[in-house]
Order: structure tokens, then sequence, then C-alpha cells
């Protein structure tokens, strides 16, 4: 995945731990596919499980995965 | 909005802000108030009265003089009932806030995991598969007290806030309000989702027939959000609601088309589960950590006010489940009675 930006302000990117990568400053996410996906939201929050329904933006569902992984190793 | 219809004594004491007089007799508001034996937090009366208090500083009432939101009679009596309140609300969390306090992990990671250990009542999973059009419709109306203010409360504590976490909370209030598209603000969504759905949109047209549970909700942050030492509470409070909310908010988009009301209806639902997946990160990770680090002195308050979202919600929740499921109405009135016409 990558991101464009046109305007000139720093884009900066940001990883939560078992969560989304938080992107600030990007105009475009472009995903595997290809497709330009438009930010329309101050920051911008991309999925890194691979479970969001919403992808590339992260739709919480990242949750249930760490929850179901630590179910597993209890 | 017109001053809301009285629900018992101390509503009924808070009709003189009807008239000319920008006032109210405190002693006969307090003694209806003392008078009251039980939890303000269960009592509709108590919670109604704070509601149209705290309402004054929002939108005003048309049949209410706009200097009454600062005259001392009436922010002496809205003390009154708030020492109250705010004391019942730490009783209601005092276990939870003390389970997480002065453990050596991050204010992020214990904040995490009191939503993941939340286990209210599955309201979202009954809208998804359940829910009947006219639960759904009264649905909406409790939720319609505040999310026609929707981010509102919280924004009060914008000034109250410095550096990173102040920075934070703009961040999200700012996608809150549309960011910088006044159709997309989310109380304008929801707007069109109860419109869509055959109900009225006006702010405040449903407020007399919505009980004190949900009154109480919107008390709380309105509470947290108006006292700057409260702003530890505030903030915790954000980030619980925010990450309570992309999960169940995809299943109520979900029972929203089950019952085949389009898109148009559905996106407020849609739209918070891509903005809160953002909102719960930045809330939690950046303003709450921020707060904490900054000002260490809101630890246990940043604690408390998300345990007391959760607690109020879940209240919420087992309420309604309850009504629905006893086949009766959720409101003070029947929805059919409400139908226009
Ligand atoms: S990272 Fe959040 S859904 Fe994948």
């Amino acid at each position: 995945m990558t991101w464009r930006r046109r305007s000139p302000r720093s884009v900066t990117v940001t990883v939560c731990p078992d969560g989304p990568l938080l992107v600030r400053g990007a105009d475009e996410v472009i995903d595997e596919a290809g497709v330009a996906h438009e930010v329309r939201r101050p920051c911008v929050a991309l999925c890194r499980c691979g479970r969001s329904s919403l992808a590339p933006w992260c739709d919480g569902t990242h949750k249930v995965v760490t929850e179901e992984a630590a179910k597993r190793n209890r | 909005m017109r001053l809301p219809e009285p629900r018992g004594p101390i509503t009924e004491a808070l009709q003189s802000l009807r008239c000319a007089d920008i006032g109210v007799a405190v002693d006969h508001v307090t003694a209806a108030v003392d008078s009251h034996t039980s939890p303000l937090l269960d009592c509709d009366d108590a919670q109604l009265a704070l509601w149209l208090l705290y309402e004054l500083h929002y939108q005003g009432f048309d049949d209410v003089d706009p200097r009454a939101e600062w005259s001392p009679a009436v922010i002496a009596v809205r003390g009154h009932l708030e020492r109250r309140f705010e004391a019942e609300l730490r009783e209601l969390t005092r276990v939870e806030v003390e389970k997480r306090l002065n453990i050596e992990e991050p204010i992020a990671d214990r904040l995490f995991a009191m939503m993941s250990d939340d286990d209210s009542p599955r309201l979202a999973q009954y809208v998804q598969r359940e829910i009947t059009t006219t639960q759904l419709h009264e649905l909406l109306v409790h939720r319609s007290v505040y999310h026609l203010k929707e981010a509102d409360p919280h924004t009060w504590a914008v000034p109250r806030l410095r550096g990173r976490a102040k920075v934070a909370l703009m961040e999200i209030q700012f996608d809150e309000y549309g960011a910088g598209r006044a159709g997309d603000m989310h109380s304008t969504l929801f707007a069109r989702t109860m419109t869509r759905c055959g109900l009225d949109s006006t702010y405040g047209a449903y407020v007399d027939v919505v009980p004190g549970y949900t009154l109480a909700a919107s008390n709380a942050m309105s509470l947290f959000g108006l006292h700057r030492r409260l702003r530890g509470a505030a903030a915790g409070h954000l980030a619980a609601f925010e990450a309570t909310s992309t999960l169940p908010n995809r299943r109520y988009a979900a029972g929203v088309r089950r019952l085949g009301y389009g898109d148009e209806a559905a996106r407020y639902f849609d739209e918070h589960v891509e903005a809160d997946a953002v909102h719960e990160q930045v809330a939690i990770r950046e303003m709450c950590s921020a707060l904490v680090s900054d000002e260490p002195e809101c630890e246990p308050d940043v604690l408390f006010g998300a345990a007391t979202c959760l607690a109020l919600d879940g209240l919420a929740a087992g309420r309604l489940l309850d009504s629905w499921r006893g086949g009766r109405s959720a409101l003070l009135r029947p929805m059919v009675e409400l139908a226009p016409g």
C-alpha cells in the first residue's frame, strides 16, 4: 500500500500496537489493486490485520482478532 | 425548543424559568431534590431537571430568557443536583476504577482492557437481528438526545486541556463536525437518519418521552465537559465512547438495512464504523496518554470518565432490552401515540 500527497505538508504514520496505522497529511491511499481512496478526514486509520470489511480503512475488527488470540493463549 | 413538561416536584419547581424572571426559587428546588431519597440516577424528574439546566448552555429554550444560563440561582440549583449525581457516578464506578488504578501498565492498555472486559447487555446484536421497526424508531428517539448535539459536550473540554491532549481532541472534534463539510456533521447525518425513518429531527422534539436513564447518559457528558476540574473524566468518557462504537455501529447499520431502510438511513452508522476506528486510537493513545503523562493528577478521573460511559451505556442497554423483550415501549409514551397527525 502507498499513499500520495499533493500539498506541501508532511505525511506522518503512527503505528498502533495490535491495531491500525494512523496516517496524517496524505491525500490518497492506494490499495493493493491500485485503486485510489480519497482521504476525507484529518487522520485515517489503515488496516494492518487484513480483516477489515472497509479496507483499506480499519473498521475495528482487529479487536476481535486480538481477543481471539488472547483466548487461545489462555 | 420549549421547556419540557414537568415530571415531578423538581421540574415543577423549575417551571418558573418560563417567566420573565430569570431566577428560580433555590430553596424550593433544593427541598424538592432533598426530599428525593433514592438515587437521582434513577429518577426521571431529577435527570430531566439536570438536562434542562445543562441545555441552557447548548441551544436554550424559546420560552426561557437566555440570561438564565448564568443566573446565580440557576447555577446554585444545578450545583446541588450535580453534587449528588457525581457522587452516585463515582460510587457506581468505584470498583472498576480502583481495579485499574495504580497498576504499572500504560493508560492506553488499561483503557482498552476496560472496554474489552465490559460485559454490558448486547443491544447491538439485538438491533442487528431482532429489532422491530417501532423499536428502531424508539432507539433513534433515545439516541437523539445526544446525537443531535453530537460532540458538543466534549468540546467544552478543549480550552481545559493543553498541548498534545488538546491537539488530539481537536482532531477528533473537527472530524465529528464534518471535517469542514456542514452536510457531513455527525449530528446532521443523524438527523437525516431520523428523517428517513419518518421521525421528527427537530432538536429536542422527543425529550418529553425519553426516560431518565437516557437523559443521565447525556447529563454525565455535560457534567464532565462543563467543569474544568473534571477534564480527565471528559477525556476518559470520550475515549470509552469512541472505543465502543465501531463494532456496535456495524450491527446497527445491518439492522437498519434489514428493516428495509436504505443506505441514506444507514449512512450515520456506516460513517461511525470508519470514523471511530480512527477516533478510538487518537482518543486513547494520544489524548488520554498525553493528558495522563502531562497531568498525572488527571489519571483517576480518566478511568472514572471511561467507566461512567460504559456503566451508563450498559444500564440503558439493559433497560431498553427489558422493555422490548417484555413487549413494552421503552419510552414514557409509546411511539404509536407520537405519530404525527
Ligand atoms: S487493523 Fe483495524 S480492522 Fe484491521
